[in-house]
């Protein structure tokens, strides 16, 4: 399969990068690892008149953990996310979120940044950003911005990035007090893909109650969504079976529920609820 | 910064070997290695990011489906491909635990599976058959009911562990 052709800048810094999008023009497009572009170019379902490269710009990548968070570069490939000890001492759920995407070719290439940016609505790492509260930096020829998890997905492959925007960062809040959390997915058994991902974060006060509840869920509709209804029946109670598998009932209540030739609506609506009451007991489990 | 539209030139260590060569901006890498350069141990199986047939290793040690990178971006860089690992009177240890192991029948998978298995290796040295098969999951193969290529990569993690004790190339 052989894309449509193209101009192809790599782009060595932030700023050649702006300038050649400025010179490509709007229909260009930024490439990170390209397994979510490329295919869809193979396809020619995107034919980018141009595509910058943005692998080779330094200061990009990485994953540094700061006292008011756990910053990663938006070019952060899914293998090192899934092995970093930052990650998985601060939130175990990202790590194995990333570690369950597709293989290991795959987690080696595509990035953090590629991820949430082409928001496929079966991707894993928008449920687990949504769930963790995270801030999206986005850089333009106009200055940055930090956009929280909950204003980036706005429809169906859309984000709140504007088309010269670059997302640059990913920030994670650090947890405090009795906190657990669990990424649990059902994935399409050819892809990897999630069915059915649900991100879980719980948090327990002195009395035993839950004090805050989170629960990111994608795979389920057109773009991943937080399931606020569950989250909201859940809070002040105690972390029972009785009670989550009551909450998780609503567990689509914010979304469309989704079908295609794997998973009718009905199923996919039973599989959210399961899973959401899969990861929110693992989520209890993991509080120390 | 780098422009180009259509034709960019590729400059890249293969196996070792400095190259620059001509190619379409859209060319996919794996085509780039088996039609521009003559690498036809990289397969192409399913063009979709999928089979793993067309694995090679970026640097020295990532892993990566060749159909599903253009070959201007590696531009730069080093890769390993089959044709890189072992040679045929002295086979690489994988090349010849897989031989031992009656680890491949038609053979298809084995380039990228190899290729694969030394990426796993490099940072395992000893895994479990859990942590074979999780790691060889982007690499589908159609013949061997993959028993035998995990039969394999225990040898091949033996003899790259204790490379003295046998005739076998080291890495
Ligand atoms: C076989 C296969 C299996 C997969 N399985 C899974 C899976 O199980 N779970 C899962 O979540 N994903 C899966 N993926 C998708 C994979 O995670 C992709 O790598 C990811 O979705 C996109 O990241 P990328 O770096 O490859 O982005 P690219 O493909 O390079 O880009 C995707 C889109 O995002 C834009 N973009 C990229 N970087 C930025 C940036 N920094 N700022 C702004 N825009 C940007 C691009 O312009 C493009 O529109 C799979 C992919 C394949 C090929
Ligand atoms: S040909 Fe590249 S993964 Fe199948
Ligand atoms: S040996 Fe035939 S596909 Fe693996």
């Amino acid at each position: 399969m052989i894309p449509a052709a193209f101009d192809y800048y790599r782009a060595k810094s932030i700023q050649e990068a702006f300038f050649a999008k400025q010179q490509a023009g709007a229909d260009a497009k930024w490439i990170a690892g390209g397994h979510s572009l490329l295919p869809m170019m193979k396809l020619r379902l995107a034919t980018p008149p141009a595509l910058i490269d943005i692998n080779e710009i330094d200061g990009l990548s990485g994953i540094r953990l700061q006292a008011d968070g756990l910053v990663i570069g938006a070019l952060t490939h899914h293998a090192e996310i899934a092995h970093s000890e930052e990650v998985v001492r601060t939130w175990p759920l990202l790590a194995q979120a990333a570690g369950l995407i597709g293989d290991r070719q795959v987690r080696n290439r595509g990035t953090i940044g590629g991820n949430l940016a082409h928001a496929d609505p079966a991707s894993d790492l928008p449920a687990v950003a949504l769930a963790l509260e995270a801030t999206l930096v986005a850089e333009g020829p106009s200055g940055r911005r930090e956009i929280p998890a909950s204003e980036f997905f706005v429809g169906p492959m859309t984000t709140a990035l504007s088309d010269d925007e670059l997302l640059t960062q990913v920030r994670f809040p650090v947890p405090s007090g009795k906190v657990g959390s669990f990424y649990c997915k059902y994935p399409h058994p050819a892809s990897g893909y999630a069915v059915v991902g649900v991100a879980a974060v719980a948090q327990l006060g002195p009395d035993g109650k839950f004090q805050a509840v989170r629960v990111g869920v994608t795979g389920v509709g057109m773009w991943a969504y937080r399931a606020e209804t569950t989250e909201k029946e859940l809070v002040g109670k105690l972390p029972t079976q009785e009670n989550i598998a009551s909450a998780a009932q609503h567990a689509v209540d914010e979304t469309d529920v989704s079908q295609d030739l794997f998973a009718s609506e009905q199923y996919r609506t039973h599989l959210a609820a399961l899973y959401t009451v899969k990861a929110l007991q693992a989520a209890v489990q993991a509080i120390q | 910064m780098a422009v180009s539209s259509t034709q960019v030139s590729v400059h890249v260590k293969i196996n070792g070997q400095e190259i620059t060569k001509e190619c379409e901006v859209r060319t996919l890498l794996a085509y780039f290695l088996r039609e521009q350069l003559g690498l036809t141990g990289v397969h192409v199986g399913c063009d979709t990011t999928s089979c793993g047939a067309c694995t090679v290793l970026l640097d020295g040690k990532t892993a990566i489906k060749s159909c599903t990178v253009f070959a201007p971006q590696v531009d730069g860089h080093e890769l390993l491909t089959v044709e890189g690992l072992g040679e045929a009177d002295h086979l690489h240890p994988i090349q010849q635990a897989f031989w031992d192991c009656h680890a491949l029948q038609c053979g298809y998978c084995t380039p990228g599976m190899e290729l694969a298995v030394l990426a796993l290796l490099q940072r395992n040295p000893n895994p479990t058959d859990e942590e074979i098969r999780f790691g060889l999951s982007g690499n589908l193969c159609r013949c061997t009911g993959y028993k035998n290529i995990v039969k394999a990569v225990h040898q091949a993690a033996e003899i790259m562990n204790h490379p003295s004790t046998s005739q076998s190339v080291t890495l």
